[in-house]
């Protein structure tokens, strides 16, 4: 196969998508979901993870994740430093797409999902414990859980299939975001006050726009595939919020714009596995199903645990990731890429693979993420002291403010 | 010479200013304040997780006012700002003792 310049066109516009999922519409997000006297430090937690992943992507991540196979475990060091590579040559993994652009496009993947982990920490964590934290968990967990799935290790051999990250992405950063809020401890306010919820809506609307190249682009061509996986997208995200919302209005009397937008996301993070093996129609349930489980997760779960995920990272990636991982093995329809799910006429073997890469993935976050944890604690210590969580992270750690008094 | 101070509900403002203005109040001083009184605060719900909001916002109507104009100042700003509903605030009279108009050096009534 040769470089097909259609499919590069394509991947090149969705790597600009996905990295402008991060930068800016995951900051403003997680921002607007802060208190005010933290929403710059939330933002940064975002951008900072953003910029050291992707440093660590090119010094040897990529190589991890998509080096020649060592034992189904982790790819060797053949591109360390990106060795040898010239801007022409194909990717291996995808030989229609120059490997510089496969390299790129991967990059922003694991990028935002070590950015994702941060709203669970959100208000109270040392900066400098949160750098170390990027780092540790990129190298950790990112990397061998893209090898063993993506890179051809060994999950992809027992046949689990995510095709856009619900498990390299979603699971991984959700379960950790859940371990790391409870080894981390809650917010001496543990309560959600968001500093501008216009924001959270437009970092809603740039992260479903992001989306199309997240999910779209991950067919690495300009296919059918493609397209539909793009479609399905947009349809679970518009039924994920809309049910959310009506949810919410027949529990606590009121339809509120976040409820709205967080559906949004629960669709759009619940679809992402999926999204290249269903129809629309298959959509549709998803994003039903990804609102009321997240809903579930988000209103009930936490509160009955009582566990401080302040921004719900477990509650809406974790669960969704993990929703759609196992819901694409009952609705993949053979026309859209030649997986049967269950309701087919596939048999249980593709349930089996999807509860086998869940646990395996969910199991090894917890563990690597507990020992992060203790390790960045041991050297640094996690959290600021209690005045500067109550003064505001903005102010002590950088001496910033969002917004400034005219007089 | 009297202070009336109000504390009002904010989106009643304009109806309060408008009365006063209408009874002849030809300045007044506006301000944005937190509290509460028998309404105690409220509650908004975040993702189904309540945070209770101990100080609602008001808005403080000050004005100095002779003596004699003080009950109709009362009534115009009673009316105006009343909802029927907990929360429509208070209204709080003292006495003041000099007013000064800076620009002019004038003294007492000539200055308000």
């Amino acid at each position: 196969m040769k470089i097909v310049a259609a499919d590069n066109v394509w991947i090149l516009t969705s790597t600009a998508l996905v990295l402008l999922m991060s930068v800016p519409a995951l900051a403003i997000f997680y921002g607007g979901l802060t208190k005010t006297k933290s929403i710059l430090n939330t933002m940064m937690m975002v951008i900072v993870a953003f910029c050291i992943t992707s440093f660590l992507w090119l010094l040897f991540g990529y190589s991890l994740a998509f080096g020649s196979d060592l034992g189904g475990v982790i790819g060797s060091l053949e591109y360390l430093f990106l060795n040898g590579i010239n801007p022409s040559d194909p990717a291996p993994a995808a030989e229609n797409l120059y490997h510089y652009l496969f390299i790129f496009f991967q990059m922003t993947f694991a990028a935002i999902t070590v950015a994702l982990m941060a709203g669970a920490f959100v208000e109270r964590m040392k900066f400098g414990a949160w750098m170390a934290i990027s780092a540790l968990w990129a190298i950790l967990v990112y990397f061998p859980v893209a090898h063993w799935i993506w890179g051809g290790g060994f999950l992809s051999d027992w046949g689990v299939l995510d095709f856009a990250g619900g498990l390299v992405v979603h699971e991984t950063s959700g379960v950790s975001a859940l371990v790391g809020a409870i080894l981390l401890g809650a917010r001496k306010e543990n309560v959600m006050q968001p500093s501008n919820l216009p924001l959270v809506g437009i970092g809603t609307g740039l992260l479903w726009f992001g989306w199309f190249g997240f999910n779209g682009g991950s067919a690495l061509a300009m296919n059918a595939q493609a397209v539909s996986a793009a479609f399905v997208t947009t349809v679970a995200a518009f039924v994920g919020g809309f049910v959310w919302m009506v949810l919410e209005w027949i529990k606590f009397k009121k339809p509120t714009s976040l409820g709205l937008f967080t559906g949004v996301i629960a669709g759009l993070a619940t679809i992402t596995p999926a999204s290249g093996f269903v129809d629309i129609f298959g959509a549709v349930l998803i994003g039903t199903i990804a609102a009321l489980v997240c809903f579930w997760a988000v209103v009930s779960l936490k509160q009955r645990f009582g566990y401080d995920d302040s921004l719900d990272v477990f509650g809406v990636h974790g669960v969704g990731g993990m929703t759609g991982a196992l819901l694409l093995a009952l609705f993949a329809k053979p026309e859209v890429a030649d997986v049967k799910g269950l309701f087919f006429g596939g048999g249980l073997g593709q349930l089996g693979s999807q509860l086998a890469g869940i646990l395996v993935v969910g199991l090894y976050s917890l563990l690597m993420t507990v020992l992060i944890f203790k390790v960045v604690d041991r050297f640094m210590g996690l959290r600021v002291d209690r005045d500067a969580e109550i003064e505001g992270l903005d102010e002590a750690i950088h001496g910033e403010r969002a917004y400034l008094k005219e007089y | 010479m009297k202070k009336v101070e109000a504390i009002i509900k904010p989106f009643k403002l304009d109806d309060v200013k408008d009365a006063l203005t209408s009874f002849g109040i030809t300045g007044m001083t506006v301000s944005e304040v937190k509290g509460y009184g028998r309404q105690q605060g409220h509650t908004e719900l975040y993702r189904g997780a309540e945070y209770i909001v101990d100080f609602l916002p008001k808005v403080k109507v000050e004005v100095v006012v002779k003596a004699e104009d003080v009950d109709g100042v009362i009534k115009a700003i009673s009316e105006a700002a009343r909802t029927g509903k907990i929360g429509d605030g208070k209204i709080f009279v003292s006495d003041v003792e000099k007013v000064i108009r800076i620009r002019t050096g004038e003294k007492n009534e000539e200055a308000i």
